[in-house]
């Protein structure tokens, strides 16, 4: 496995009168070929915003920095936040691909898919316009699309949403991108039909050899596709480490109380152990802890400063201060 | 608040028989009919006091539409819905309007279904003056900081706008205005469906609590199968506008019986790391709802299908008394 993609101290921020309100503070994360890494946390708590920094897609007057966002293209080392426009533009698409949650928005409502996806395809390279059919229809058929030849002829409005989205996949991977950022990839679909979109991005995956960087809410998704995991709040990544270890080990106390929280794991007639209080709005998040409000294992100092990261096993980090006596205790 | 209600169990508070609700499709300088969406399409379910039924299906089943038919939100063109004896249906808008308090709302979105413009007392308020409870603007006001307590808001809140508060306090202010006008039975239409895990338990909790207080029924509208089976006492599973399989949610969660609901549960991912590979046994897409499937409208995405379910239509086959409920399916056909 090789690194593809490697992201040191990341910073998003707003401007918030003389202040910047950073929305992403400090996010380091890294993705080797073939693998799927995925990005957890609620509403608010910064996931998105990290996939568009990382693809310079930030709605202005918003800015991202980093230390490193490196990106090991197909031709060359890229430093992404520094790279001038023109190559930008290249490395979207070609190098990092990105799906969204509603496929509709992301289509033109007004041109056959097909051709979509044939312009993606030679804006990117030089290829006949019957060979970028050729490519289009197979992967059509790549990504599980019945009878692509009419589909091909098709209008967005035409398709069901789990069609739309496997249009949209199809897309992505037409000029075999390192990566793929899937924000909410099945979040507008149902159940059957995301079950047939999991499966499809697994194959693909096992096909291309693409890195995942999953971006979602739902556990039971980061379940079926993720090898590792990194659970965001309040701007930061809280915890990380392998799929099995967080998801059955979660360590920090956010996670944990996540965890307990899902209904999936809880038995019917007992109250849902609950995170009290609401996620602070980004204006009132601490120098420290971001979490340290609803914490029940909140210590003095928490709010004060950020906490360092501890590996509680090999892989497996977390930033809590409760978490680092626990170890100097044992 | 009334104190809670006690009934035998065998009561039902609400029974709702062969409800068809179609909307028309029309087209053209003339607005002629050319067709019809058959949303809801003969549909018999029962809720029991104080307990709660979870209707299960995915978008477009008709879900949405049979809540709205039995709140007469929407025109069913046939059916009954008896509530506590009485036929809804059948009555005048005079009558209906004593009924309507008794069965009250709470919709997914708390922010599009709260007047921006508005107090959080007069939002509450209103179905007060509605149904003329509570003798003045005082009373009412008294009222209104009982039902913000019950659902754990500070009364103060209630001097409040909407855009103030967060998606999981909007929807406590949902279910309080539901509450206020004490009704026997509520009709929650995804009402933790857009909110966050940590803040979907709060609502959780909330709703369970209720029940035992107050005795209410819920009729539970929803997509999410592992919300079902927390809260659920039973389930009905419906697909392209019928119900294809009933029973307590026990049963239905440890041995679906339908090929639909089997496949529905086989779909959902796990959130246990020692299980992985949900499975998409139910290929395809649904079919449109204005054109169903000839026969059993589930044949077209059905692994187990046989040449009778694309002919015939499958009646509700009762299943044993130890599987308790109904499937629609020839499986089941016994004869």
């Amino acid at each position: 496995m090789t690194r593809v993609l490697t992201v040191e101290g990341l910073t998003t921020s707003f401007p918030d009168g003389k202040d910047r309100l950073r929305v992403v503070d400090g996010v380091d994360l890294h993705l080797d070929t073939g693998e799927t890494l995925a990005l957890v946390g609620e509403s608010g708590c910064g996931k998105s915003m990290t996939a568009l920094s990382i693809m310079r897609l930030v709605p202005r007057p918003g800015r991202a920095d980093a230390r490193v966002a490196r990106f090991e293209s197909a031709d060359g080392t890229k430093e992404l936040l520094d790279l001038p426009v023109p190559a930008m533009r290249r490395v979207r698409g070609a190098g990092i691909s990105m799906i969204f949650q509603e496929p509709m928005t992301s289509l033109n409502p007004v041109a056959r898919v097909g051709r979509q996806v044939v312009e993606a395809i030679r804006l990117h390279e030089k290829v006949s316009a019957a060979g970028a059919r050729d490519r289009t229809l197979e992967l059509f058929r790549l990504a599980g699309i019945p009878d692509p030849a009419a589909r091909f002829e098709a209008y967005p409005h035409q398709l069901s949403g789990g069609l739309k989205q496997r249009v949209m996949i199809a897309m992505a991977l037409c000029t075999r991108p390192q990566v793929l950022i899937a924000d909410e990839p099945t979040t507008a679909l149902d159940v059957t039909i995301q079950a047939q979109i999991l499966e499809l991005l697994r194959d693909l995956q096992r096909e291309l050899g693409t890195a995942i960087l999953l971006i979602t809410h739902d556990l039971g998704v980061v379940n079926e596709l993720a090898d590792r995991v990194a659970v965001m709040y309040g701007g930061r990544i809280v915890e990380q480490g392998g799929r099995e270890d967080v998801l059955a080990r979660p360590t920090h106390p956010y996670t944990e109380g996540l965890l307990r929280s899902m209904p999936a794991r809880s038995q019917p007639g007992e109250p849902l152990p609950e995170i009290a209080g609401v996620v602070p709005p980004p204006h009132t998040w601490p120098p420290g802890c971001r979490f340290a409000s609803r914490c029940p294992r909140v210590l003095d100092p928490c709010a004060g400063a950020p906490p360092d990261w501890v590996t509680v096993r090999p892989g497996h980090t977390v930033a809590c201060l409760a978490v680092a006596q626990d170890r100097v205790a044992s | 608040m009334s104190a809670a209600v006690t009934e035998a169990p065998g009561d039902v508070l609400l029974d709702v028989r062969g409800l068809r609700t179609w909307f028309p499709i029309r087209r053209g300088l003339f607005r002629k009919t050319v067709g019809h969406v058959r949303a809801v399409d003969g549909v018999d379910l029962q809720v029991r006091p104080g307990r709660t039924l979870a209707l299960v299906g995915e978008s477009g089943c008709g879900k949405t539409t049979v809540g709205r038919s039995i709140l007469g939100l929407e025109q069913a063109q046939a059916g009954e819905v008896w509530f506590e004896g009485t036929d809804l249906r059948a009555l005048g808008p005079a009558e209906l309007r004593a009924h309507r308090k008794d069965v009250q709302i709470v919709f997914q979105d708390p922010m599009a279904s709260l007047d921006p413009r508005m107090r959080v007392r007069d939002i509450v308020a209103e179905g007060m003056h509605s149904f003329e409870i509570g003798a003045d603007s005082a009373e009412r006001t008294e009222r209104v900081s009982e039902a913000l307590t019950r659902v754990r808001l500070d009364p103060d809140a209630m001097w409040r706008y909407p855009h103030e508060f967060s998606g999981g306090q909007r929807q406590r202010i949902g279910i309080a205005r539901a509450l206020a006008v004490e009704p026997r039975l509520l009709i929650c239409d995804e009402a933790v469906s857009a909110l966050d895990v940590s803040i979907q338990a709060q609502i959780l909790n909330l709703l369970a609590e209720l029940q035992r207080e107050l005795g209410l029924a819920y009729l539970f509208i929803t997509h999410d199968l592992s919300v079902v089976r927390y809260l659920a006492h039973d389930v009905a599973v419906m697909y392209l506008g019928q119900i294809v399989e009933q029973g307590p949610s026990e049963r239905i969660f440890t041995s679906p019986r339908h090929p639909y609901t089997q496949g529905l549960l086989a779909a959902v991912p796990s959130v246990d790391p020692s299980v992985r590979g949900a499975e998409p046994v139910v290929l395809g897409d649904v079919p449109s709802p204005a054109a169903p499937p000839a026969g059993c409208r589930f044949h077209t995405r059905c692994r187990q299908v046989m040449a009778r379910c694309r002919e015939e239509a499958p009646p509700l086959f009762p299943l044993s008394p130890e599987a308790d409920g109904t499937s629609r399916c020839f499986l089941e056909d016994a004869s």
